[in-house]
């Protein structure tokens, strides 16, 4: 059945958690709504489901991507043509350990990024229900419903004390 | 914390976007002008370029001279913005919030121009690639690992990605206020950019552990930075001053101070052109001047040491150095300015409370202390090349040229031009910052007395 997107517009963080409460108790589940503000509000301000993450596993990923292309760098490199210069050894662990430590390094910030990025879910294309007014200082609530429940969300939204309710 | 004014989010918006959306009347006036001083630096370049090296004053036996000391000059300034904007975030200082953009800005900004001065020496730019990259595939010559002037770029290249990535990944909320304050062009490159920023409570979670997250990467990549900057001179063997063990925090801890002060600058000149007296405020110019007593204090413990130690030895070569770069002119009249202005003027000042929250006192003393940062880095490089070496029988002295003193202005000017330019698009100051800050904050009442107080989060 195909989902409807419903937004309601709340001018206080408390009416915002009130939604949050009802939409809970009205037996939508959890995955099917959303709070959007435009301010990093103290986790669990609207009673809201806390999110889970993996970020911390994206770093030692890349940091391990970043070792192994430092150690081709510069050990294969070397290797691939070993001239002995001054009489050190081909394989001189010093900068090695410079040039491994800094891809490593490297590696690790690229795909924490990437993994920021992710967990986010972000890029997100689509065109959402959204209003501009979030980064105002309104506080949307956002259900995503079957066309049959639509009216009962509007209910909710309605009674918590939306200002304004779009549909999409 | 007394200072602090009660702002909604319409007006947060409205402040902190009047230098993106709106554009200010001195601001085109001050593009063009940093603008035509960059493009008279681009000329000397060009000249350089078309004359050769003989236009500086470079001579045997001092082949590092201004550019280089520029270099090290604007790689220590980059290390203003992780160090203040990662340990800030990380201690979660309250007063970090109006300062960390800037850092950070400022970070990106001076290692890109940092980048430029190695490939400016070089005299003949294009050879960089024979020295960076594996450029002759059919003969497998490699670049030279073991040279200090690979690791360099390396070093240089972590922190430039990571340090912009980190300012993006920070500015994500920001571009999504953008995206929905603006029309036609403008709309699709923040939407673009924003990737599609909704503000839900996964995305503000995300944003939280990644501050976090990323400082903890990039603090020791800050610290590896300089230490290899400072390797370029103490892996030599050969030049007096410069083979010496403590050269990594000695540069980490001067670059910290001159950072800092860079950025106490920067702040000064961000409240008065855009009027931005309700974020940055007397009570951070406070703080940010009580790090620099303790930095500053720090780094000179480093040079005493550093000076005593060399003495200590009384190894001939040695004490002739020093001799050379306090006492002997025009060495020791540079050596007195720097001095005065790296230390003895700046840091008493900053003990008075009065000089700490006076925010014109605080924009000169911190000019000063990088003027003589930049001094420091001078009589480092350029005495010690300039002494006569054993069995080397060519000495002689260096003056920057015309032509050396124009492009190393001119860096200057192009850090200006690009953070104006930066500015006009997105804003110096990070809007979620503020808002959060706001949110965070009331005043409690204690007795008869009303005091601001900052709620923080249970970890």
């Amino acid at each position: 059945m195909a989902q409807t997107s419903i937004l309601g517009l709340y001018d206080n963080p408390d009416s915002g958690a009130d939604a949050m409460d009802g939409l809970h108790q009205a037996g939508f589940p959890p995955g099917d709504f959303d709070v959007l503000t435009g301010t990093p509000y103290p986790e669990g301000a609207f009673g809201e489901h806390v999110p889970q993450h993996r970020l911390f596993r994206f770093p030692i990923f890349g940091a391990m991507i970043g070792f192994t292309i430092a150690i081709l760098v510069t050990a294969g490199t070397q290797l691939a043509y070993p001239l002995v210069t001054g009489g050190k050894p081909i394989l001189a662990i010093p900068p090695m350990v410079i040039i491994t430590y800094e891809m490593t390094m490297l590696g690790a910030v690229i795909m924490t990024v990437v993994g920021i990025i992710f967990e986010s879910r972000l890029p997100n294309l689509q065109a959402d229900l959204y209003d501009p007014r979030i980064t105002e200082g309104m506080i949307g609530v956002v259900v995503s419903c079957d066309e049959s429940r639509v009216q009962e969300a509007e209910q909710v939204l309605r009674s918590t004390g939306a200002l304004e309710i779009k549909r999409a | 914390m007394q200072q602090r004014r009660t702002l909604n989010e319409i007006a947060i918006n409205r402040e902190l976007l009047r230098g993106a959306l709106e554009t200010p009347g001195w601001w085109k006036f001050a593009v063009v002008g940093l603008a035509s001083i960059v493009v008279i630096g681009a000329v000397a370049f060009g000249f350089q370029i078309n004359k050769g090296l003989g236009l500086t004053g470079l001579s045997r036996p001092v082949f590092w001279g201004a550019y280089i000391t520029t270099f090290v000059f604007w790689v220590g300034i980059s290390h203003a913005g992780i160090m203040i904007s990662a340990i800030l975030r990380l201690t979660q200082a309250e007063w970090r919030r109006p300062v960390t953009r800037a850092a950070e800005l400022l970070t990106v900004f001076s290692l890109i121009t940092a980048l430029l001065f190695p490939i400016i020496h070089e005299g003949r730019p294009w050879r960089v690639i024979y020295w960076l990259v594996p450029y002759d595939f059919a003969r497998g010559i490699w670049p030279n690992i073991r040279s200090p002037l690979f690791w360099d770029p390396i070093a240089i290249t972590t922190y430039l990605t990571g340090s912009t990535l980190f300012l993006y990944v920070a500015m994500l909320p920001d571009l999504g206020v953008l995206r929905d304050r603006t029309i036609g062009w403008r709309h699709a490159m923040y939407a673009a950019l924003s990737l599609g920023w909704r503000g839900n409570p996964r995305q503000w979670r995300l944003q939280t552990v990644s501050g976090i997250l990323l400082s903890a990467l990039m603090l020791p990549i800050f610290v590896s930075v300089h230490s290899i900057v400072s390797w370029d001179f103490a892996v030599v063997i050969g030049v007096e001053g410069w083979h010496s063990t403590i050269f990594a925090p000695y540069f980490v801890i001067g670059a910290v101070h001159s950072g800092v002060s860079a950025v106490v600058t920067m702040m000064a000149l961000m409240r008065w052109l855009w009027k931005w007296d309700n974020f940055i405020r007397p009570e951070h110019f406070d703080a940010l001047a009580r790090l620099l007593i303790v930095v500053g204090t720090t780094w000179f413990a480093f040079t005493l040491i550093e000076i005593m130690f060399s003495i200590y030895t009384l190894e001939a070569p040695e004490l002739a150095f020093r001799d050379m770069q306090i006492f002997q002119w025009p060495w020791s009249m540079l050596f007195i300015i720097f001095m005065m202005a790296a230390f003895f003027i700046p840091v008493p000042m900053w003990l008075f409370k009065s000089v700490r929250n006076n925010i014109a006192l605080m924009f000169w003393t911190s000019i000063l202390v990088n003027i003589g940062m930049w001094l420091e880095r001078f009589l480092i490089f350029v005495p010690a090349l300039a002494r006569k070496q054993p069995f080397v029988y060519t000495w002689g002295s260096y003056t920057p040229s015309l032509i050396e003193v124009t492009i190393v202005g001119s860096s200057i000017a192009f850090v200006g031009m690009n953070m104006l330019l930066f500015a006009k698009f997105f804003p110096l100051i990070p809007l979620f910052e503020a808002k959060e800050s706001q949110v965070f904050t009331t005043n409690m009442r204690i007795g008869r007395a009303t005091v601001p107080a900052v709620l923080r989060e249970q970890e």
